[in-house]
């Protein structure tokens, strides 16, 4: 009995290929976006994790200090009886990409650092320890430096990527740096000893308290998530359209099934079941797209976590059977989410209930009303989130409240609209066209939904991106004022930079910084000079009156925008830079692309604290146009590498393209999500084309031809996609709104002004216009090609 | 006015192919109306379709006031079912997404021969007034048959070809729509030609013409 049911049940695929396709397809691309973002999320932590996990920072404690730790202090320690060991911390850049050095000392290193690539080899630790030493490093940062001019390199699986661990001696010559930059203290020491603070004036941080790299990039990648998350939903749109229309025209299937015998219990685990085998089947389709998808995003990934957090991810992806599980366990949920509908109402579905289809995506009146209903509450709840919500997921809660509103409230508007522009059709096909369309929103709402989700993410995101493409442009332009940048390898190299730079150029500027801890978090002071550079140019968000004056004087310091906001501060409240040195906040100026904080003060205050501040770099004013034969001049009297004198434009140049990098994987993801939609709007025209025919047959009988039919048809669908268009945009802007005004303060510390990009729009409107013309051709073609006797049918239908 | 001669159509079936019309001839006057009558399955609503241009024939010829239709291209036939003949089917008939009132007219309106005044006689004659803003659907069987009917007559057409019509309806709702629809056909003019299984009704028409295995008898 159950074989024979179920081989009548799945009669019905067999004759509607293109319906088992439209759901396995939905099912893939749905399963394959969502596991593919789930896939590099993963591949990140995992990074993330081995990062954390370097030289036991995620459970050892940390002795620091703001200008940093001396050997005598590590010394006096380990003499006292403490078990620290010296770490010297910093980045450079190796083969184009940028290289944190972790300097130890393998000697003193407590167990929990997990050296394992150092435990036990006589040959390594020798190499480790003498000249010119031995980098460790992943598989994939070996990669990436190459034949770059550094020591050699060790693979050692363990080290996080774009890390090199080396010894400490190398470190600091590599740094060019003397102070080291934390101890590590072993987390049993021995009885009886004398206390921290008797010994030397360390400030002791518990992994807790320190800056976890996975925390600071969460945002990027609950981000990426709601990406994901939408593309998921826009495919499961796809889902429940074709389950619903199968489950449709098998309801005379159903009835006769079970007027033979088959109980209504038996019918309902055959009909899951047999959802739940396609959804297996286009479950692993999906994993292995949704594979390809991350191995594919996963470089740009990678290059916007480096971008924006300084985050090193592999970029390579691993085959997790956990991820593949999760992959298939979202696809069977989903699955079960798009057909719940469907199987409510078999279960729910008569005995005698009528045979033929019925209008099953007509929706009534008062469904259309408790949509709407639907729709102005969850839009209201947003609005309420925008002013009373704090923290990234009250952010992320009221954007999803406006993406969800707003697909609730389209179907009620475009019936509206189709009303409202009633007067303008001329003659009887214009008036049926409109009302035809109107008759036809229910059925296709589920595509159009999709399609307004996809548009309003494009045009939202697009704007975000856009409006920092403009802001951080601009912001260059500022912060670059500059023509040369100078780094001396030296100070002697610095003193003939100063003299053939006086001679050469307008102004020479010192630029000196130190790393300090600021509100908390690893950050720089910047030392500068009294300057129109600065004066005339730097981009102060806002100010107390007379900044310059406090700041050259060393009576105040401006902040960037990253701590201003990540910190709560206010203007005029004290920043703490060192151990009894605390100035006032005078300013606050944008830093786009910097995960750290920093803060600026004057050069002499800075080196009155810090005596022993390098003096190494310098921007260099002089003519534009006299800017490369100055450049050369300097690296010849001077005597500087090519790469010590470096031109405005270069940086600008490389810095819009680490920008453009940054943003590859939403622009693609942008695109996907509106392939998805496209191809979301396809399959229910497909899947509707079927029923359309009783509403054209009578048409065609009265004396329009299929070719007529047919170009209306595209003209209804474009219609519908151009409104759907239309109102994606007040949606997408609010979207972008929320995204520059809330998102962005809350996971990267900067506000950015939102500025409107109408080309991109109209630019959409046409990939709207082309996604919806290509999906409805194929029907429009097949209808042109119907014989009569196709079409006679449908009046004989039945008799 | 309506002329064919050795009609024939041939459709292809799995099993090969199968002879539906097999050498039909028939004329009908202007002003006449004829029943066809026939088994299932004898071709009567096949010849219906080819006189009312709605398919075409594999062989034999077809002329409207002697003018040739038969070897119309599909923009052609159109034209003519849109202009010259109104067609009501047993089920099916109307456009659900357009009022009452809009069905009605929409033919005429396609042709440029509406005429309001006709329009709002035939509403009156057919006892749908105070139904033009509804949609098909909220009508009852036999109002939407008659809402059928006024349509195919609206454009005043000179052919009226009508497929069973009352086939769905109770036998009251049947007489009442039947009734209707001689009586308006006879106003205009119109030939008409009636596919029917009732002998009662083929016998209140001018003539009646029997099809059996594809042939007149």
């Amino acid at each position: 009995m159950t074989r024979t049911a179920l081989m009548a049940l799945l009669s019905h695929w067999r004759r509607h290929k293109l319906q088992l396709a439209t759901l396995l397809t939905g099912l893939a691309l749905a399963t394959a976006l969502w596991s593919g973002v789930q896939a590099i999320n993963a591949e990140a932590r995992r990074s993330y994790d081995r990062a954390a996990a370097t030289l036991g920072q995620d459970v050892l404690d940390r002795l620091t200090a703001p200008e940093g730790v001396t050997l005598d202090q590590f010394v006096a320690l380990r003499r006292a009886g403490w078990q620290v060991s010296p770490v010297i911390e910093g980045r450079i850049r190796a083969g184009g990409t940028p290289l944190r050095i972790l300097g130890i000392d393998p000697l003193t290193a407590p167990p929990q650092a997990g050296l394992t690539a150092l435990a036990g080899d006589n040959d390594i630790i020798g190499d480790f320890l003498s000249t010119p030493g031995l980098l460790l490093v992943a598989p994939e940062t070996a990669a990436q430096i190459g034949d770059a001019d550094l020591p050699p390199t060790r693979i050692a699986p363990d080290v996080a990527p774009g890390t090199a661990v080396t010894d400490l001696a190398t470190a600091r010559r590599l740094l060019e740096r003397q102070r080291l930059s934390y101890l590590l203290v072993a987390s049993e020491q021995p009885l009886g000893l004398p206390p921290l603070s008797d010994i030397a004036e360390l400030d002791r941080r518990t992994p807790d308290e320190s800056t976890d790299l996975s925390e600071l990039t969460d945002s990027f990648h609950l981000n990426l998530t709601a990406f994901g998350l939408l593309s998921f939903a826009v495919g499961l749109f796809i889902v429940q359209s074709a389950i619903g229309l199968a489950f449709e025209q098998r309801r005379q299937s159903f009835r006769t099934l079970r007027a033979l015998g088959l109980s209504l219990r038996r019918l309902m685990v055959l009909l899951t079941a047999e959802l739940a085998v396609f959804a297996l089947l286009a479950g692993i389709a999906g994993l292995a797209l949704g594979y390809g998808i991350a191995a594919a995003l996963l470089p740009g990934v990678a290059g916007t976590l480096r971008g924006l957090y300084g985050a090193s991810v592999a970029g390579t992806l691993a085959f997790d059977p956990a991820w593949a599980a999760a992959g298939l366990g979202i696809t069977l949920a989903g699955t079960a989410l798009a057909g719940a509908q469907a199987l409510w109402r078999v279960a729910r579905m008569p005995l005698l209930a009528p045979a033929q289809p019925r209008a099953w995506a007509m929706a009534s009146a008062r469904t259309l009303t408790a949509q709407a209903g639907g729709a102005v509450a969850l839009l209201l709840t947003s609005a309420v989130l925008v002013w009373v919500g704090e923290g990234l997921i009250a952010a992320f809660a009221c954007l999803g409240a406006l993406l969800l509103g707003a697909a609730l409230a389209l179907p009620p508007l475009l019936i509206g609209a189709l009303r409202i522009a009633r007067p303008l059709a001329r003659g009887p096909v214009g008036e049926w066209l409109l009302a035809d369309g109107r008759q036809q929103v229910p059925a296709l709402s589920l595509a159009l939904m999709a399609l307004l989700l996809a548009l309003s993410a494009n045009v939202g995101v697009g704007t975000m991106v856009g409006s920092f493409r403009t802001t951080f442009t601009a912001w260059l332009d500022q912060r670059l004022a500059a023509e040369l940048y100078v780094t001396a390898p030296d100070e002697a190299a610095a003193a003939r930079v100063r003299a053939a730079g006086d001679e050469l150029a307008d102004a020479v500027v010192p630029i000196w910084s130190v790393d300090v801890d600021l509100r908390g978090r690893p950050g720089s002071v910047y030392g500068i000079a009294d300057d129109p550079l600065y004066r005339d140019n730097w981009p102060i968000l806002e100010a107390l009156p007379e900044v310059w004056d406090r700041v050259a004087a060393g009576t105040g310091a401006i902040v960037n925008e990253q701590l201003f906001r990540g910190t709560d501060m206010t203007l005029g409240a004290p920043l703490r830079m060192a151990e009894g040195w605390e100035v006032p906040v005078v300013g606050v100026y944008s830093d786009y692309g910097n995960p750290a904080p920093q803060a600026m003060i004057g050069s002499d205050a800075l080196s009155r604290r810090y005596p022993d501040v390098p003096r190494l770099r310098f921007a260099v004013r002089t003519d534009p146009d006299q800017a490369a034969e100055v450049a050369a001049q300097l690296r010849e009297r001077a005597r500087l590498p090519d790469q010590g004198v470096v031109n405005q434009s270069e940086v600008k140049a490389l810095s819009l393209r680490v920008f453009e990098q940054t943003f590859l994987v939403t622009g693609a993801l942008n695109v996907l999500t509106l392939g998805v939609a496209g191809i979301a709007v396809l399959t229910s025209l497909l899947t509707l084309s079927g029923l359309r025919l009783p509403q054209l047959a009578p048409l065609w009988a009265l004396g329009m031809r299929p070719r007529t039919l047919a170009a209306l048809e595209v003209a209804r669908t474009c219609l519908l996609a151009l409104l759907t268009w239309a109102l994606s945009l007040p949606v997408g802007l609010a979207l972008a709104w929320v995204l520059l005004a809330k998102v962005n303060v809350e996971a990267f510390g900067w506000r950015l002004p939102m500025h409107l990009f109408p080309a991109q729009w109209i630019g959409l409107a046409g990939a709207a216009l082309l996604a919806a013309g290509l999906a409805c051709l194929w029907p429009a073609i097949r209808l042109t090609r119907l014989p009569p006797s196709r079409l006679l049918r449908v009046f004989a239908h039945d008799r | 006015m309506l002329d064919a001669h050795d009609l024939r159509k041939t459709y292809q079936t799995g099993d090969g192919s199968l002879t539906v019309l097999d050498g039909v001839s028939l004329s009908v006057a202007r002003g006449e109306s004829v029943a066809l009558t026939g088994e299932s399955g004898s071709g009567k609503s096949t010849l219906l379709h080819l006189l009312g241009c709605l398919d075409t024939p594999d062989g034999g010829r077809l002329s409207l006031d002697g003018s040739r239709i038969d070897d119309l291209d599909d923009a052609g036939r159109a034209r003519l079912r849109r202009d010259r003949i109104g067609v009501v089917f047993q089920s099916l008939n109307l456009i659900p997404s357009l009022t009452v009132a809009q069905n009605l007219a929409f033919q005429a309106r396609l042709a440029g021969r509406h005429d309001p005044d006709w329009q709002e006689r035939l509403t009156r004659r057919l006892g749908l007034d105070g139904l033009g803003q509804r949609f098909p659907e909220q009508l009852s069987g036999g109002q939407q048959q008659r809402v059928a009917i006024g349509r195919a007559i609206a454009n005043r057409p000179d052919l009226v070809l009508a497929d069973e019509p009352t086939g769905n309806l109770d036998e009251t709702t049947a007489a009442r729509v039947r009734d209707l629809l001689l009586e308006l056909v006879d106003e205009t003019g119109a030939a008409f030609l009636m596919v029917t299984h009732s002998d009662v009704l083929a016998a209140r028409l001018s003539r009646r013409l029997h099809l059996s295995g594809g042939r007149l008898a």
